[in-house]
């Protein structure tokens, strides 16, 4: 599997990355690097086996249904560039 | 359930019946689900080149009652100051990690118990993602691969007595997003995340709707089951149960048609006006010789359509993976069985039981068993003290006709009726026993409603115990005939003037004479 450069683009876009034009060609390339050694990955077998979802053998953990946290609306806004009456503010989206 | 009257004429016995049969006759289908589905031409959309089948099917956003939220120890509660009830992890601060809520996942569990579905001892969470303000993450947690609950079905009481089964694909656990407000400033949006990361099952349908009736029964029914497990408050005016709606149109027969999707209607109103819309939208377009081409649509319930969302192309790239931060969701049936042992009696088991142990019409059952408060009255009026049971029929009308007609006027809720169920069961035992007539019982409810007070205390310190008296009633009769020798007379060639006697001896003893002996006495006595 590899990307062109159409791909690659659209890529950019979803993750909101700016990408420059010049840019391109060269992301192309490091990402076809990247899916050439997953490829590689793919000619193990691996039949029968589980997927692997943590290298631990732990159970997912669980919370009790208690209010622990909040009230801290200062902190939550205090890295926002632009808030009013503990809102964030963003440009205006409206569908 | 009245299957085989909707299979229509000739058309029963058709294969993957899935949608109409009955659960224990049920064929399971291999896809061809509802394209098989037998018609109702009742249903159908009549336009001027023929027939149309609407065909839906609906994901319902249903925020789990819990008081914490999905993943973090933050408050769920509706209404707080802004960003009050948000943790560093609701706010995607680097480095938080998510920790479940052990009860948001038992409530996804009982409401697949309630929608009779499979549960899945392994489920695993996933990143969806896109960006919008709301969604501080970039992505939400969700459900895709593998979700807590698998098929299940909801049986849907129509007007007119009829029900349909309908299916469920799956319901998964997944976390709210924040709230825009984009009336607060000319060129700004606020951002409020209380509610980012509170948990909402998704609730997903098959596209086993066929009208905006059954769309809005089927989502009134889901409704009341959520309310009866206690694991949504069904609030939509709080947003707390949301509906997107799929909505596609087909010639009878043929196969499903492109859909189109209307995002987040929240009243069961809007819900039957959008697909109306959306449905006379499509059929227009196509019998103008255009194709319905698949996209997501809102409801604009001013104009009443529905218009195209602007930033579509794309709104279905979601790439979604497994979530590092969270290892599969694992448990066993014991777990299920704990939690199966503790469900409460649900609406469609409630309506069987008041149909057999009251004698109560399918009808009477449902309007009863609608809401979980209501049936608990009904209940409480229709069972006495010592646990014997009063004449159901009689507690149904009280509690339908009198009672919920009254609350209703005075916009009141069940909990907040003056009238008691042990008052209202006192005036049922009163009329049974021939101490009262219905017309006293009335007035009798009255009293109860603005006065309040012991129902039998009340009949007799006002007097208004039915005469049963055959002396007093001869007297009264008498008395009335004696006054009106002319009409008396007329009676014998005209039996009618009956009633007219019946009126005055009533009147003369305040209402309550038996109306019963009152009629046979003055047939005796007038000789009819």
């Amino acid at each position: 599997m590899s990307v062109d450069a159409t791909t690659v683009k659209r890529v950019a876009h979803l993750a909101r990355i700016a990408l420059p034009e010049a840019e391109v060609e060269r992301m192309q390339g490091e990402l076809n690097a990247i899916l050439g050694f997953v490829e590689e990955l793919a000619k193990v077998d691996v039949e029968g086996v589980e997927p692997m979802t943590s290298v631990t053998p732990m159970r997912l953990k669980q919370r009790a249904d208690v209010v622990t946290e909040g009230n801290i609306a200062d902190a939550i806004i205090a890295n926002a560039p632009l808030s009013d009456d503990h809102y964030f503010m963003v440009p205006k989206v409206v569908e | 359930m009245r299957a085989a009257a909707r299979d229509g004429k000739g058309l029963k016995g058709i294969g993957g019946l899935d949608r109409k049969s009955h659960p224990a006759n049920k064929q399971r289908t291999n896809g061809a689900g509802p394209m098989n589905s037998p018609l109702d031409h009742k249903k159908l959309l009549k336009s001027a080149t023929g027939d149309w089948e609407i065909v839906i099917g609906m994901e319902i956003h249903a925020q789990v009652t819990s008081q914490a939220k999905l993943f973090s120890g933050a408050s769920t509660a509706f209404g707080g100051e802004p960003n009050s009830h948000v943790s560093f992890i609701d706010a995607a601060m680097p480095g938080m990690l998510p920790v479940i809520n052990e009860e948001c996942v038992r409530q996804a569990i009982r409401t697949g118990l309630g929608l009779k579905a499979k549960i899945n001892h392994r489920s695993v969470f996933d990143r969806k993602n896109y960006f919008y303000p709301d969604l501080p993450q970039g992505y939400q947690i969700s459900q895709y691969k593998s979700p807590i609950v698998g098929e299940g079905e909801v049986i849907v009481d129509l007007p007119e007595g009829e029900r349909i089964r309908v299916g469920i694909e799956r319901l998964h656990l997944e976390q709210d997003a924040g709230k825009s407000l984009h009336d607060q400033h000319a060129t700004m949006s606020h951002v409020d995340l209380n509610r980012s990361g509170v948990a909402l099952m998704e609730i997903v349908s098959k596209p086993d709707l066929r009208s905006a009736e059954e769309a809005r029964a089927y989502v009134t029914k889901l409704r009341t089951i959520l309310r009866y497990l206690g694991t949504c408050d069904g609030d939509m005016e709080k947003g707390n149960l949301r509906a997107d709606v799929n909505v596609s149109v087909r010639r009878p027969g043929e196969p499903l048609g492109t859909r189109c999707e209307i995002k987040n209607v929240n009243s069961i109103r809007f819900i039957g006006q959008a697909i109306e819309a959306e449905a006379r939208r499509q059929i227009g377009v196509i019998e103008d010789g255009g194709s319905i081409e698949q996209e997501t649509r809102l409801f604009d319930p001013v104009k009443g359509e529905t218009r195209a969302m602007r930033s579509k192309e794309e709104a279905h790239d979601y790439r979604y993976f497994p979530d590092p931060d969270l290892l599969p969701l694992e448990f066993d049936q014991a777990y299920v069985d704990e939690l199966a042992s503790q469900l409460p009696e649900l609406p469609d088991a409630k309506r069987a039981r008041f149909i057999t142990e009251y004698a109560l019409s399918a009808y009477d059952a449902s309007v009863l068993v609608a809401e979980r408060a209501n049936a608990d009255y009904f209940e409480a009026v229709a069972k006495r003290d010592d646990g014997k049971s009063r004449d159901g029929k009689a507690a149904a009308n009280w509690v339908i006709n009198e009672l919920f007609g009254r609350l209703n006027k005075e916009g009141r809720a069940i909990d907040a009726s003056p009238v008691s169920a042990a008052q209202l069961g006192g005036l049922v035992d009163l009329i049974g026993e021939g101490a009262i007539s219905g017309k006293i019982a009335k007035e009798l409810f009255e009293i109860l409603w603005n006065e309040g007070g012991d129902p039998r205390e009340l009949v007799e310190k006002r007097g208004l115990r039915q005469v049963t008296d055959m002396g007093a009633i001869e007297a009264a009769i008498d008395a009335v005939i004696a006054a009106n020798q002319d009409k008396a007379e007329q009676a014998k060639a005209k039996p009618t003037l009956i009633g007219w006697f019946v009126g005055q001896v009533m009147k003369s003893t305040g209402g309550k004479a038996n109306p019963q002996a009152v009629n046979e006495l003055l047939r005796q006595k007038l000789g009819i």
